[in-house]
């Protein structure tokens, strides 16, 4: 009796692990491959998601998912930007397990402008300056248990900061 | 020479808030010089803080952080008198490296 109800047991794990792994496969194969872009963010640094031309494309380099606004994220910039070569942008939040902070600039020719790892014991906020091209939006990207939320601004410029 | 990279750290309470200001052209690759030609991209890719031997906080950087860059952010811990170091690396294999007291 106990035999057999090892036996079964075994095969039951076996099947069980077998639907884990299908499962876990599955995604990566249907889009693009996640794994790569989560050791990208975690801790080395990001060439694509910096290389990428166009805010979504960014993001999905980076962190390999799309992010969902919340107003648990609070993005503070300017309404204009006299000189668009140093915007003073910063970001708090107020939600848990933050490990990351990313800026993106919409309209810049790469829109990832920093993305700043954030260990834990590290306060969730960050100030730092950007360079715009032209009035653009400016993303927040905050990855915090592991989802990622975000929030936008439109930053006018008056002076673009990319030159030309 | 003198270091690239000025930081303030101040312990209050719990937290130590740390401020940095670089001093680096952060060229974007995009802007062109007097005689029209382009400028090639010279950034800072990677910056990191070090307190007690682990890191507190890394940025990784592009193009469009603006010239001179300048940081702010607070991490638990940290105590007056102890050593926050600080490096950094651009696209062109250019570092630098610096120990701050907390204050």
């Amino acid at each position: 009796m106990t035999i057999t109800d090892n036996g079964f047991s075994a095969t039951r794990r076996l099947i069980l692990q077998g639907v884990a792994a299908v499962a876990l496969v599955g995604p990566g194969n249907l889009g693009f491959s996640l794994a790569p872009a989560f050791a990208a963010a975690n801790d080395k640094y990001p060439e694509d998601a910096f290389k990428a031309k166009g805010d979504a494309d960014a993001i999905k380099a980076l962190y390999g998912k799309a992010a969902e606004p919340s107003d648990k994220v609070k993005l503070d910039a300017p309404e204009i930007a006299e000189n668009g070569a140093v915007v003073p942008i910063s970001v708090s939040t107020t939600l848990a397990d933050v490990t990351s902070i990313s800026f993106l600039v919409s309209e810049n020719p790469n829109a990832l402008a920093a993305s700043y790892r954030i260990p834990a014991g590290t306060m969730p906020s960050v100030a730092n300056r950007l360079k715009m091209a032209k009035t653009s939006n400016v993303i927040a990207i905050v990855e915090a248990g592991g989802k990622l939320y975000s929030a936008t601004k439109e930053v006018k410029v008056t002076v673009g900061g990319c030159g030309g | 020479m003198a270091s690239t990279i000025r930081v303030r750290a101040t312990a209050s309470g719990e937290t130590t808030e740390v401020q940095a200001l670089i001093q680096h052209p952060m060229d974007s690759g995009f802007v062109k010089d007097a005689k029209g030609e382009i400028i090639p991209p010279h950034f800072i890719r990677e910056l990191t803080f070090e307190y007690d031997g682990k890191s507190v906080f890394v940025a990784d950087w592009g193009a469009a952080v603006s010239k001179d860059p300048y940081v702010k952010f607070s991490f638990k811990g940290g105590k007056k008198g102890e050593d926050l170091k600080i490096s950094w690396v651009d696209n062109q294999g250019q570092s630098d490296t610096t120990t701050a007291k907390i204050q």
